[in-house]
């Protein structure tokens, strides 16, 4: 059965002149299709360029003098991967987070009070701490608690400088850094992934020991703000956390201080710290690690580079062990 | 899962009195022919490869970064744990839409799901600890966010396996439904084990938001279990038949 359909569902009334030629919607699809495959290029192209967003500008040259007693023979890790796989959670806690997003620290002016259980107190300004003693260049093996590694040529001198200079009292057990938590240059202080302001602590024997350096630069170069900047602790036998970076207070203490992934969780972080393989962290085995830039030519041969094997304290045993004698370093990791 | 509505519903009746379905409103995607629903499978398969086209382009180009290994696990553990969540969403969405047709991308979001975990699961036994499966069982029995990592993924092979329209008929419709719920399990599972990962860090941005949603995906079944129950008990009429309620309203 044929059933007429109304005259406006046939469209006998629009005119001709109103009816869009084929060609042109035709057209018209194809530059829709073209700009729909253009937004979805677009939306993609940085997921699939991982690297384009790596690259970190140098800084100020920072002189000094090379010490040959602290250079460790490996290879270092390649300015860029020191520069952008970072852990350093006042920026967030992705590893590319800090190189993206640590350009909004300021680290000049910057201070340093130093203050608690010394003779001698006293708020530093940055280039006045830096000229307390000569720079030196040392390369040291960086172990990070998640079961990677680094060799970083560091800029700086021995904490035990500053120590001396500010005579602790005799009551002065501990050492106390904290750090800079500051949510306007910060952007990952306003969550709440540990309690703000980072916390480390060294007994008193660990800070004076030789290896323990103030940090001032890398590669030559005044610290990236990504690690650290402008003045950090590093400590090459303990885990990378250990190290306190963009330091706004070292405090003198008589009982041990908190400390920042200690309280967060006590069954994983220890005080101490120090880098164990017969330890294991509850969530993976510290026995070995992976040394970033151990790549085997890059691309999926990268994936099967083999691990290192973790040293006790980080291979520097020799210097460090006798810091810890008679410690059950289970008990105490 | 468990929603195909076997006994004659209201909506079945409302379509066969000429009513329009409610759905019919949105571009008629409640009934699509065979030859669209085909389209979107294939634009679908092809997304869904597309973190896997990737890991490809970066490793060939090489950019997997200052960790590789690291990198490539965890992007493989994040499409597994999206896969999952698609597929946990189709019967959800469903019912939802009134839209049969996306039943009939269920099966292949699953197998997604499963080609990722199975990646995710090789870098972690074959890459990082070189097929030592004293290891791996050591690994198994001593970490808890290993242990549910590896039954999550243990549980998806025989749904995988049983995946086929071969596997459906041998084991009877009620069973294989029965069997493919493990499903629900697999998500709790791997919501745990990222969860687990990142607890020693307190860092849980990412994965509450993927907790959130299988919650939410779960949560919608259990409410309409729940009601579809109630309902069920109070139709139970003077007569006894027992009138399974609408399940799209």
């Amino acid at each position: 059965m044929l059933i007429p359909s109304p005259r406006w569902l046939r469209g006998d009334d629009v005119a001709a002149s109103e009816i869009t030629p084929r060609h042109v919607f035709a057209s018209r699809r194809r530059w829709l299709a073209l700009a729909a495959a253009g937004a979805a290029g677009s939306t993609l192209a940085p997921w699939f360029a991982r690297s384009a967003h790596a690259a970190t500008p140098h800084g100020a040259k920072l002189p000094a003098t090379p010490n040959n007693s602290y250079v460790v023979t490996d290879k270092p890790t390649s300015f860029e991967d020191v520069t952008t796989y970072n852990n350093f959670y006042e920026f967030g806690t992705d590893k590319s987070d800090p190189s993206r997003y640590a350009g909004t620290l300021r680290p000049q002016p910057w201070q340093v009070a130093v203050e608690g259980l010394v003779k001698k107190p006293k708020v530093y300004d940055l280039d006045e701490l830096r000229r307390l003693a000569p720079l030196e260049d040392r390369v040291y093996r960086h172990r990070c608690v998640e079961g990677w590694s680094m060799v970083i040529p560091w800029v700086g001198f021995p904490l035990a400088e500053l120590i001396r200079r500010v005579e602790p009292q005799a009551g002065a057990k501990y050492v106390q850094f904290i750090t800079l938590a500051d949510p306007k240059q910060m952007p990952g202080v306003s969550g709440s992934v540990l309690d703000w302001p980072y916390s480390e602590g060294l007994r008193m024997d660990e800070a004076m020991h030789p290896l323990a350096l103030l940090t001032f630069g890398l590669y030559g170069e005044v610290l990236p703000n990504q690690n650290g900047a402008p003045v950090r602790m590093v400590l090459p036998w303990k885990y990378g956390f250990k190290s306190a970076k963009s330091i706004v207070k070292i405090r003198f203490v008589d009982k041990q201080p908190p400390t920042s992934w200690n309280i967060a969780a006590p069954n994983e972080y220890g005080f101490y710290s120090n880098v164990n393989p017969a330890v294991d962290h509850p969530r993976w085995s510290q026995a070995t690690e992976r040394r970033i830039g151990d790549d085997a030519g890059g691309g999926f041969a990268a994936l099967f580079a083999p691990k290192r094997k973790t040293l006790p304290f980080n291979g520097y045993g020799q210097q460090v062990a006798s810091l810890y004698a008679g410690m059950d370093l289970r008990k105490y990791f | 899962m468990g929603e195909q509505d076997m006994a004659p519903s209201r909506t079945a009746t409302r379509a066969a009195t000429g009513t329009p379905p409610r759905a019919a409103g949105l571009g008629g995607l409640a009934s699509l022919r065979p030859q669209r629903v085909r389209q979107i499978w294939v634009t679908l398969w092809f997304v869904a490869l597309l973190p896997f086209v990737r890991l490809l382009y970066l490793g060939a180009t090489n950019q997997f970064g200052a960790n590789p290994l690291e990198f490539v696990t965890r992007s493989t553990g994040t499409w597994t744990l999206v896969m999952l969540c698609a597929t946990l969403t189709i019967t959800p969405l469903r019912r939802l839409t009134g839209w049969p047709w996306l039943l009939r991308l269920r099966r292949m979001l699953g197998l997604f799901a499963f080609f990722y975990g199975l990646q995710h699961f090789l870098l972690w036994i074959g890459v990082d600890r070189g097929f030592d499966l004293a290891y791996m069982l050591k690994d198994v029995g001593k970490r808890p966010f290993i242990t549910v990592g590896f039954a999550a993924f243990m549980l998806m092979i025989p749904l995988a396996l049983t995946s086929t329209n071969g596997m459906v008929r041998r084991l009877g419709g009620r069973r294989w439904q029965a069997l493919h719920r493990l499903v629900y399990a697999i998500a709790v599972l791997a919501i745990l084990h990222y969860w687990w990962h990142k607890a020693g860090k307190h860092d849980f941005g990412v994965v509450s938001r993927y907790a959130a949603y299988v919650a939410m995906l779960l949560g919608m079944r259990l409410w309409w279990a729940l009601r579809a129950r109630v309902s069920a008990t109070r139709a139970t009429g003077p007569s006894g038949a027992v009138v399974r309620p609408s399940l799209r309203k």
